[in-house]
């Protein structure tokens, strides 16, 4: 027997509002379908689910409530076959967030009665704090919890990446590099590579450093991480988070899949396909919880330098700046050359700077060499 | 195609992206990117719908050339079959 909670589809979620059904009760479902429509502040998501079996029971309706993360929405008959939930680690220790723990502590909660939603079953703020209202034997209560409804969806988005952002800045300890990186051969070998392509199928220079991001993680994995309960958990996949800004105001980041097995025809069209998808609505809850690395360009604005803040639970976000044209010195001599300057927001307790500099020489190298992306 | 019909076919495409914008108030001067607010992958899926209902193709090297309303009107026209 399994159950479908009300994912966490972020790290500042704490509630969802179930939307709809896309199955019926006595339904077969597979680990991996999408089993609802859920919204929060940033927009309805299709929602996968992570069991096999029969639909046994859905247990709350669509309706106007919204739910804590951690609800229990519906239970699944897995029969004799194993959850195929999410890989577990087999260490048995309960897997807690430091501020999580405080505050278990502080209102006297017992943690092995919490049901964690975080990566891997770990218990995160959202659900200790949905837990303080439960008794032992207690399943969740059939009315949902009154929520404060926020009607305006750009307050409601707000809200969200405050929370995120507050978070991230108390609880993660940021270091910050950049490094210029000269663009001229990646750029000259894609206005050649564009040139032979019809304009649908044309390259963006943010597909390169894309791949780049991707092929140096291979080198260096302990960037594509997450840190939970103390521990830095290195991700088996390379799925990066790309930033990408509503119109109107607001910002997600999906994540696209396996970044590093696709060419970089494949991550155009993805990366296109995310955008279309982000700006209409159409997300997936996979692609807002599987990246262990986070992407953002302001290159189309003015910015040279960003400085952002890492997403938790991962623990780097890769800033990277317009790509403009500046002096540029070497062999004693000086030309102009099209530099991008990109930056590492890492988290000091995964590494230390001397892993970031090694992130960011790779990067470079990897830039040099377009034709090997 | 008259220069009324390819200003009508750039401000639908243009509206495509830019829903909220309002087509009234920009002068054919404006530098549309900044005015609308339209990134580089904005930029690229409006010239494909260009590309789509004109039949132009519009090389890489044209890009900056296309910076107000005024000029993708009087690229587009020297362009239409």
């Amino acid at each position: 027997m399994a159950d479908f909670i009300m994912p966490s589809l972020g790290a500042d979620m704490t509630a969802g509002l179930l939307v709809a059904w896309r199955v019926e009760e006595g339904d077969h479902v597979e680990n991996g379908d999408i089993i609802a429509e859920v919204e929060t502040e940033k927009g309805v998501f299709e929602v996968e689910v992570y069991a096999s079996g029969l639909v046994e029971k859905l247990l709350l309706q669509p309706g106007s409530d919204k739910v804590p993360v951690g609800t229990v929405l519906a239970t699944i008959n897995t029969g004799s076959a194993e959850t195929t939930a999410r890989p577990l680690e087999t260490d048995t220790r309960l897997r807690v967030s430091p501020i999580a723990r405080k505050m278990a502590a502080e209102k006297n909660i017992d943690l092995s009665l919490v049901k964690g939603t975080g990566p891997q079953g770990a218990i995160c703020l959202a659900d200790v704090e949905a837990g303080s209202g439960r008794g032992p034997k207690e399943k969740v209560s059939s009315s949902p919890i009154e929520l404060k409804k926020t009607t305006d969806f750009q307050a409601g988005m707000r809200q969200a990446i405050a929370a995120a952002m507050s978070l991230s800045n108390r609880e993660i300890p940021h270091y910050y590099l950049a490094t210029d990186i000269d663009m001229s051969n990646a750029l000259n070998w894609l206005k050649e590579q564009n040139r032979n392509r019809s304009i649908k199928q044309r390259l963006l220079p943010v597909v390169l450093s894309l791949k780049a991001v991707a092929k140096t993680l291979t080198k260096i994995p302990e960037l594509n991480a997450i840190w939970v309960d103390g521990q830095l958990q290195l991700q088996k996949e390379i799925h990066i988070g790309v930033a990408i800004a509503l119109r109107g105001g607001g910002l997600i980041t999906p994540a696209i899949h396996h970044v590093d097995q696709l060419d970089l025809d494949q991550l155009m069209a993805a990366l296109s396909d995310l955008i279309n998808r982000t700006r209409t609505g159409k997300l997936r809850g996979s692609e807002m919880t599987d990246a262990g690395i986070t992407v953002t360009n302001l290159g189309d604005l003015g910015v040279q330098t960003v400085y952002g803040v890492i997403y938790p639970p991962q623990v780097a976000l890769i800033g990277l700046g317009k790509i403009s044209e500046r002096p540029w010195a070497e062999n004693g001599m000086l030309g102009v050359r099209q530099v991008l300057t990109a930056t590492l927001a890492a988290d000091h307790r995964a590494g230390d700077g001397l892993l970031g500099a090694q992130f960011l020489d790779a990067l470079n190298k990897c830039l040099q060499e377009p034709e090997n992306l | 195609m008259t220069e009324t019909e390819i200003r009508e076919t750039i401000i639908r495409g243009l509206s495509l992206i830019a829903p909220e914008a309002d087509f009234e108030e920009l002068l054919p001067t404006e530098n549309i990117r900044e005015e609308l607010d339209i990134d580089s992958f904005d930029f690229l899926n409006f010239l494909i719908g260009l590309n789509e209902n004109l039949g132009v193709d519009i090389p890489e090297d044209d890009y900056e050339k296309l910076v107000s309303l005024d000029d993708l009107i009087k690229y587009l026209s020297t362009r239409i079959h």
